[in-house]
Parts: structure tokens; C-alpha cells; sequence
């Protein structure tokens, strides 16, 4: 019988031997670890050097990782790592443990679990559509009756569903906290997880565009997937080969600009949405200085030597000139010069090409101003308070 | 004995006005429990073998509905206890904690809408990496995202509710966007080309989007009223209204996708 001070006991017993083993192996070595992990998980270092590569790795070589027997020690020794640091690091365990935080584990494991799952089909599928052999889902006219096959199945998935949901819920309490007071917001104030994505865009644009513009964006998009993508291979089986731009695209979305990004307004986003390294506790009184400046700055007085010209229009020129560029010149010159936009244009037809290319270059923005950002220190392309038009 | 009785039951007329054949044995009955049962009768009678492997659609759609029912089941359990009046709403959920006939259901219920949204973002990523959304299923797929822009909306309105600083806070910072909305915002750029003659903005803190949400220029008292009605009421109908759709355009469009 494990009962609940039973595991208690067990996880003490964890941690003690975690702690007695790391001290031996040299606690300095784990601190200069930590310390480590703390300064290169910021977002303009983990971001492009860290997350980045290791999505690209996992499309790249999905013909290899996903071969049982690299995906299943991969998988424990990351877990390990992932929940060995609870007993290690109390800031660490603190960001973990807390209850709404629950969900953030549970989404990191379903999209890697089911990222595998469906790139080991597609690695097999791609397999056979390069030998001639039948894919997994092949046999149009296999069919199993409803009763018992599905229904069971069904069944199945419920039960466990249900035994999970109940015990998730019998161990973690819902959180409640302190009564509303509309005078005294908490720091960080956060919005509900799923929205922390968008919450984390807040720090590179304004919300009209992190809030209203790409969220809409990304709904309008979403619906016209079907409709651009007029690729007819890939329809009902997984495969990658076949096609490649559609999974590269919204994997991206999903995996990096999404998921990552809602990791990082969760877990490392703390007082001020100021940045915290996973071992790193919560200071409220830390200041973080920004010196962003806008492009017209960089422009006129950083490259030009010059004073800031008095018109708005021609102060704000250059981002105008950007964002008019790279909103309707370059869908246009993607389909000069780059073969494979050249191709779609083809395929796709004038409206098609369009929407499409108008949708990829939007998201495209999101992380091309990440890294102006992080490279320049721009604050706005185009800077317009006056009418609070800022970009 | 035994025997006995089960003849008895099996003929009696209640059993037989609920069952309208044998137990499902054979191939004829088993069609019949599909075909005589409203609900299995979602399911087509014969499915593809290859379309309802586990590793194929992982369960997420049938789990993201199963979920669906359960929050319906465990929030009607809620709502016996709370009133979304701010003098009452943080104390009927500290009472609904401390008091024992409810046991985990709001734990349920909350645990359960966030695997709701887990489930629903991972069904989605599995209809797009089979290519499911590839005619005929397009209209579906649109379903589909009309059905996660009104999950999360749920999830939304429902973290309000508790009325505790999570609540007010997390749904201030989310509702500020609203007031950033372009020319239908107060702060949103472009509000000020909607003026009457005169200069008088048509644009203001007690008309812009924000104010739609929450029925105020912050969230206080007629957001909580508003963000329950949606949220016990009127998105759990839509997204009823919807899933219907959903389910049974599953069947028309040939049920689940495979290759051609
Ligand atoms: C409340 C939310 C939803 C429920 C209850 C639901 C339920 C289901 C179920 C039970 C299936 C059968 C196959 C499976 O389990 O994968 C299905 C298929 C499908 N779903 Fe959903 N779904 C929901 C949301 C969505 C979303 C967000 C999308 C996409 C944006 C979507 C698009 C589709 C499509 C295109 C199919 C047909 C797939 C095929 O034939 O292989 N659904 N849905």
C-alpha cells in the first residue's frame, strides 16, 4: 500500500540521495552548471541557439530519432533531467510544482510524445512510397465493425482518461487565491497559460498587433488552410516527404512560436515579465534597464549623424518603406526569385499565392523582429504615438 | 436458476421496450446495436481498420468530446453552488472547497478544461500532419478551428469565475488587448477616424471593444455576470451546435480520412 505519506517519503528518500550523490560529484559543479543554464536560457540565446536547432534536428533527422530505440532512452533521460532538477534547485521545483503550472508538463510531453508518433509514421511511409511498398494506413476496404472494435477502443480511452483526470485532481488542490482587489494587481500579472504566447509577443509589439492583429491573423489563417494548400498528396496518411513546406510552416507556428513561447511566459517570466533563468528565484525588485530605440533613430541618428527630421512622415520613412516592403514587395519578388515560392505561385494560382504569401510573411515578421530586437535593440519599425500606431 | 430468471428478464416487456435485439454476438446484432443506439449511432457501422488505430488519430478528438462531457457534467454540479455576484462568488468557492459532498469536482473541473485544451491543440496537430484537411474535409477542418476559438473562449470566461486575484487579474491582462483593438479600441491605432462632426470621438472607454467584453471599462461586476452567461450558457451551446456538425460531417465526408 502507497499511500499518499508514502510517496512523500519516497520522494524525501529522492531527494536526499540526489543531494548526498551531487554533492559528492561537487556541488560547484552543479552550481556553475546552473548558472550556466541561467544565462543562456534567455530568449535571444536559447531561442536561436538552443530550441531553434533541436526543432530543425527533429524535421531533419526524423527518419532517425524517431527509431525506438533513440526516441525511448531519449525520452527518459529527459525526463530525468526534466524532474531530477525538482530535488536539486528550489526555485526550479517552486516553477514545477505550482498547480496551474501542471498543464505546461503535460502539454511538453503531448507534443513530443505525438511528435513522434507521427514522424515515426511518416518516416515509414516515406519509406515505402520511395520502395513501392503500401503505407501504414493502406487497405481502403479493411473494414472492422463499429461493435466491438471502435466502441471498446473508446471505451478504453475514457476509463484511463477518466483515472487520470481523477487522480490529477484527488493530489493537486485547485488553486484559489487571495480575494479580488482590483487595486492591488499581483506581480507578474499573467493571463491564462494557453494566451501566454501572445502574452510573451507583448515584449517585441505593441497589443494591438500581439493581442488583436496576429491572433485574428493566426484564426483567419488557420481556416484557409485548406484552401491554399492545394497540395492533393499527403491526404489521409502521414508523410513528410510529400509535404514538406505545409509541415515546416505550421510546425513552426505550432512548435516554436507557439508552444516554446508559452514555456518561456510560464515558467521564466516573472515580477515586471522580466526574464528568469529556470534556477534563478524570483527578485521583485530587479530592474532591467531597456535602451531600445526605433529605426528612425538607428537611421537618421545613428547611421546618418543627423538631427530627427521635424515631418512624421519623413521621420517614420524608413520603417513606412520596411513595412511596405515586406508586406507587399516581397510576396511578389519570393515568387521571382525563390524556387520553391516560384513553384507555388504556379501551382497555386493569383489569389491563392497571395493570401498565402501574405499570411508567411506576417508570421515571418514575428520572429525577424524577435531578432532585430535582440541584435539592434529596435524598439519600433514604425513609431507613431500620435495616433498610437506603433510597429 | 440463474438461467431462469435471465429468461424471465429477457422477455419481460420493459426489456424488451429498451433492447431491441439479442446481445450483440454476431454480426447481424452487433450492426443492430450500432444502428438502434442514438448514440453509437455517431459511429458508422463499419470503420476502416486503419483509421481507427490508436497511433493514427491518438483518440484526441473522441477525448477532447469526452472531456467536453465531463466539464458539462461536473460544471452543472458547480453551478448548484455559486452565484457570480461579486459579494458572493470568492466565498461560495472557498465554502464549495471545505465542503465535502463535492469533493474534487471543481478539481475536476478545472484539471479537466485544461486537458480539454491540451487534447484539442493536439487533435488538431494530428488532422494536419495526416493532411486530413485536404478535400472533401475542408468545411470540417473550418469547424474545427471555429471549435477551438470557442474552447479557449470557455476556458477564458470560465477563469473568472473563482473571483480570486488569479481570476481578475489574469482576465484584466487578457482583456486589455481588447482596448488595443485597430479603430475600435480606445487605445487602438486608427480610433481617432471614427469621430462625429464636431470632434466628438465615437470611440471611448464606455464604447469601445473592451467594453463589449466586459460590460465595463475594467472587469468588475457586470463582467462576472456577463462571462458566466457565456460561459455556463451560451459558448457550451455553440460548441454543442458545432461538435454536432462536426461529428456528422466525420460521416459524410466518408469518415476518417486515409489514403485514397
Ligand atoms: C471541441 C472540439 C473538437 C471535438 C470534440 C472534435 C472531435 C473529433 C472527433 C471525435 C473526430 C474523429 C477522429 C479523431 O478522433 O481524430 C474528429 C475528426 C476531425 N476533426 Fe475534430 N474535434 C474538435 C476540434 C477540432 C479542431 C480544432 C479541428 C481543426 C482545426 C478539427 C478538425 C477535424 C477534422 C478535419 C476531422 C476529420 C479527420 C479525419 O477524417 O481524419 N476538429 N474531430
Amino acid at each position: 500500500m502507497v499511500d499518499q505519506t508514502g510517496i512523500m517519503t519516497m520522494a524525501e528518500t529522492g531527494s536526499w540521495v540526489w543531494t548526498t550523490l551531487a554533492t559528492a560529484a561537487g556541488g560547484t559543479m552543479l552550481d556553475g552548471f546552473k548558472q550556466f543554464v541561467n544565462e543562456w536560457s534567455v530568449p535571444q540565446i536559447s531561442l536561436p541557439l538552443f530550441f531553434m536547432p533541436i526543432f530543425v534536428l527533429s524535421i531533419v533527422l526524423y527518419r532517425k530519432w524517431t527509431k525506438p530505440i533513440w526516441f525511448w532512452p531519449g525520452l527518459i533521460v529527459f525526463t530525468i533531467v526534466y524532474f531530477g532538477f525538482i530535488f536539486l534547485d528550489p526555485s526550479y521545483a517552486a516553477i514545477l510544482k505550482k498547480p496551474d503550472n501542471v498543464p505546461i508538463s503535460m502539454m511538453i510531453y503531448g507534443t513530443v510524445f505525438c511528435l513522434w508518433m507521427a514522424l515515426r509514421q511518416a518516416a515509414k511511409n516515406d519509406h515505402s512510397l520511395e520502395t513501392g511498398q503500401p503505407l501504414v494506413e493502406e487497405g481502403r476496404e479493411d473494414k472492422v465493425l463499429c461493435w466491438p472494435d471502435l466502441v471498446y477502443e473508446e471505451l478504453i480511452a475514457m476509463v484511463l482518461c477518466t483515472a487520470l483526470l481523477i487522480v490529477w485532481s484527488v493530489f493537486l488542490k485547485a488553486p484559489l487565491e487571495a480575494p479580488a482587489n482590483p487595486a492591488g494587481p499581483p506581480n507578474p500579472s499573467k493571463a491564462p497559460w494557453y494566451f501566454l504566447g501572445l502574452q510573451e509577443l507583448l515584449v517585441y509589439f505593441d497589443p494591438w498587433m500581439a493581442g488583436v492583429v496576429l491572433p485574428g491573423l493566426i484564426i483567419v489563417g488557420l481556416g484557409a488552410l485548406p484552401f491554399i494548400d492545394v497540395n492533393p498528396k499527403g491526404n489521409g496518411y502521414y508523410t513528410y516527404k510529400e509535404r514538406k513546406f505545409a509541415i515546416w510552416t505550421f510546425m513552426f507556428g505550432f512548435v516554436i512560436l507557439w508552444v516554446v513561447l508559452i514555456v518561456f511566459g510560464t515558467f521564466l517570466r516573472g515580477p515586471n515579465w522580466n526574464f528568469f533563468g529556470p534556477f534563478q528565484p524570483w527578485d521583485p525588485h530587479r530592474v532591467d534597464k531597456l535602451t531600445n530605440i526605433n529605426l528612425s533613430e538607428i537611421v537618421y541618428v545613428q547611421t546618418l549623424h543627423r538631427p530627427m527630421p521635424e515631418s512624421r512622415l519623413v521621420r517614420e520613412a524608413p520603417g513606412l518603406l520596411f513595412a511596405a516592403f515586406w508586406l507587399f514587395a516581397l510576396p511578389p519578388l519570393l515568387a521571382q526569385i525563390w524556387p520553391l515560392f516560384k513553384r507555388l505561385r504556379y501551382q497555386m494560382g493569383f489569389a491563392r499565392y497571395y493570401l498565402m504569401s501574405f499570411l508567411f510573411v506576417v508570421m515571418m515578421l514575428v520572429p525577424v523582429k524577435m531578432a532585430a530586437r535582440w541584435l539592434f535593440n529596435l524598439k519600433y519599425i514604425i513609431a507613431i504615438p500620435e495616433i498610437n500606431f506603433n510597429l | 436458476m440463474f438461467q431462469v430468471i435471465s429468461t424471465y428478464i429477457r422477455e419481460s416487456q420493459l426489456w424488451n421496450s429498451f433492447f431491441r435485439h439479442g446481445p450483440p454476438r454476431d454480426r447481424r446484432t452487433r450492426v443492430m446495436v450500432v444502428m438502434s443506439n442514438l448514440f453509437l449511432h455517431l459511429h458508422p457501422v463499419a470503420v476502416r481498420r486503419s483509421g481507427i488505430r490508436l497511433s493514427f488519430t491518438w483518440c484526441m478528438g473522441g477525448l477532447t468530446f469526452f472531456l467536453f462531457i465531463a466539464e458539462t457534467i461536473s460544471g452543472v454540479l458547480l453551478m448548484f453552488y455559486y452565484r457570480p455576484v461579486v459579494e458572493y462568488a470568492y466565498s461560495d468557492i472557498v465554502q464549495m472547497r471545505s465542503a465535502l459532498t463535492l469533493g474534487i469536482m471543481r478539481e475536476i473541473h478545472r484539471w479537466g478544461a485544461h486537458a480539454m485544451i491540451i487534447s484539442i491543440w493536439l487533435h488538431m496537430m494530428r488532422v494536419f500532419l495526416t493532411g486530413s484537411y485536404k478535400p472533401p474535409r475542408e468545411f470540417n477542418w473550418v469547424v474545427g478551428v471555429l471549435l477551438l476559438v470557442l474552447t479557449l473562449l470557455m476556458s477564458f470566461t470560465g477563469y473568472l469565475l473563482p473571483w480570486d486575484q488569479l481570476a481578475i487579474w489574469a482576465i484584466t491582462v487578457g482583456s486589455k488587448m481588447a482596448e488595443a483593438t485597430p479603430f475600435m479600441g480606445m487605445n487602438g491605432p486608427g480610433r481617432e477616424l471614427l469621430q462625429l462632426p464636431g470632434g466628438i470621438p465615437l470611440v471611448t472607454a464606455n464604447s469601445d471593444a473592451k467594453f463589449l467584453l466586459l460590460a465595463g471599462a475594467s472587469v468588475g461586476a457586470p463582467a462576472l455576470l456577463r462571462f458566466y452567461v457565456l460561459h455556463c450558457i451560451a459558448i457550451p451551446l455553440a460548441v454543442s451546435v458545432l461538435i454536432a456538425v462536426h461529428f456528422w460531417r466525420i460521416r459524410k465526408d466518408g469518415g476518417i480520412s486515409g489514403p485514397m
